[in-house]
């Protein structure tokens, strides 16, 4: 008994891992499924692109420009060791649009939203507003997950090429304004460098990201515990899942983009 | 009508409901009465599918509650929650008008919003409240925008649950009575669950007692005070003393 009680302890931690992941799973395909069948709540999914998209570019911004400019000092004086000062733009363009870029705007989006929707979310569920809606002939999938679903899927790509130009804008001050580089050959080098595939991996890493954070939220909202404690767990993690979800979603698909 | 047939309901060790059988009769007004924990919220709540029965079969006019259109099933009820539940992002007048602003009840806003006007009206609330938030209300006046979203699509079936809880008693007097003007007023059938016994004696054409699962007593409230079940009596008194146990 002594000897497998640890055994078991394993299988039910194993057991629920799984059974996490399907439910998961199951709420993600419902989330799809339900954006594509009406009705559809347009006010709802308006609000939702302003909170998701528009509310987010201050912090968006503000990550990048900084992410950027000490991207930039860390590659030239990287650089320096083996003579290749000269670089920073094209490193500076390369890891802020395929990595930095998506990664950090999606980290962001995690913090900033997924933890607003799980909460707002966990909160209608402990005061039955969830209830009302349901007694209200109106599915909560569709009212309050499928707006923030699509709204996320569509706008954080947008706020990953915000992110993209403000991050490289960032190396490129402190290059021309500390490192002395001219201006002109900055944008050049960055421009040039830059290939199609390396803007589209970094939209569709925005998309998959943002579907990953708006997911996680209502899940976590929708299956909230009861009570001030419950909202709380919901919202830690709700954020804890979209970020780790993130970053593997981000090995996952870099190695599909880039491995070969 | 609306018939429990041998309803059952167990949340994992704690069997709730153990077999509840009760019959509500059209256009009557029935108050579920109990301690707290007893399985009020649940058996309300399995009406309306919020909350699946693991056996047993609850009816509304003879049809199996959880078969059929469920867009039409849920048209034909109005629930007042116990905290409200208003929609904290919506203001007022579209919390009472939610139901008419979509779905296949839904009408033009202006309309929508002069219906929420005239019910707020018919709960006693002026139209200036109309555009603020639910936050920016009283208990009580959110209690009352409760129940004009309950009553804003002439519901035939109306579910109050907990009506006075939170209020003071002047303010629960007069909840108490808009509920039994308006139910009586629309013709609608009710069902309330409670335990003040204030609002019993308001609301009620019949009265239902719940304890240990089941339905211990049943019959009109004029027969309350004299229905000699012990479980009846002792709820009524208030006292310690008797079947039911004061630490539950």
């Amino acid at each position: 008994m002594i000897l497998t009680a640890p055994l078991a302890a394993l299988g039910r931690a194993t057991l629920a891992l799984l059974s996490s992941i399907g439910q998961v799973a199951l709420f993600a395909f419902s989330a799809l499924s339900h954006i594509l069948r009406p009705p559809f709540y347009g006010r709802e999914f308006a609000s939702a692109l302003l909170n998701v998209g528009w509310l987010s570019l201050p912090v968006v911004g503000l990550t990048a420009i900084f992410t950027g400019a000490a991207l930039a000092l860390q590659i030239y004086d990287g650089g320096s060791r083996f003579s290749a000062e000269a670089v920073v733009p094209q490193i500076v363009a390369i890891g802020m649009v395929r990595e930095l870029g998506p990664v950090l705007v999606g980290l962001m989006v995690a913090a900033r939203v997924t933890s607003s929707i799980a909460a707002e979310i966990a909160t209608m569920k402990v005061t039955e507003q969830i209830d009302a809606l349901v007694t209200l002939s109106t599915h909560p999938m569709k009212y309050l997950t499928a707006p923030r679903v699509l709204a996320a899927l569509l706008v954080v790509p947008l706020l990953v090429g915000v992110g993209d130009i403000i991050g490289v804008y960032g190396g490129f001050l402190v290059a021309t304004g500390n490192l002395g580089f001219n201006p002109a050959t900055y944008i050049t080098n960055t421009w040039n460098f830059l290939e199609i595939s390396d803007i589209v991996s970094s939209l569709i890493k925005g998309s998959v990201f943002g579907f990953i954070a708006a997911t996680m939220g209502c899940y976590y909202g929708m299956n909230s515990g009861r009570g001030a404690q419950g909202v709380g767990r919901a919202t830690k993690s709700s954020v804890q899942a979209a970020a780790v979800l993130i970053l593997a979603a981000n090995f996952a698909l870099t190695s599909l983009f880039f491995a070969s | 009508m609306i018939t429990f047939e041998n309803v059952h309901k167990s949340f994992g060790p704690k069997h709730v409901l153990r077999g509840v059988n009760l019959e509500i009769p059209k256009g009557e007004s029935m108050v579920i009465i109990g301690g707290s924990g007893t399985g009020k919220s649940v058996a309300l709540k399995c009406v309306l599918g919020l909350i699946t029965p693991d056996s047993g079969t609850i009816r509304v006019d003879g049809k199996d509650a959880t078969l059929g259109d469920r867009d039409a099933f849920l048209a034909r009820f109005g629930m007042l929650f116990q905290g409200g539940a208003l929609f904290d992002s919506l203001p007022v007048w579209q919390n009472v008008a939610f139901r008419l602003l979509r779905g296949s009840l839904k009408r033009p806003r202006d309309e929508a919003r002069e219906i929420a006007i005239e019910k707020l009206r018919r709960v006693g609330l002026t139209p200036d409240v109309a555009d603020l938030f639910p936050s920016e209300l009283s208990g009580g006046m959110q209690k009352r925008v409760g129940l004009a979203r309950a009553i804003a699509a002439e519901p035939e079936i109306i579910f109050f649950d907990e009506p006075t809880t939170g209020l003071d008693p002047i303010m629960s007097g007069v909840i108490n009575d808009l509920i039994r003007e308006i139910v009586v007023e629309m013709g609608a059938t009710a069902m309330t669950i409670t335990h003040d016994m204030t609002s019993v004696r308001a609301i009620a054409d019949k009265v239902a007692m719940l304890h240990d699962g089941i339905i211990q007593w049943t019959g009109p409230v004029a027969q309350m005070d004299t229905s000699g079940d012990p479980y009846l009596t002792q709820f009524i008194s208030g006292s310690a003393e008797g079947p039911i146990e004061a630490v539950r």
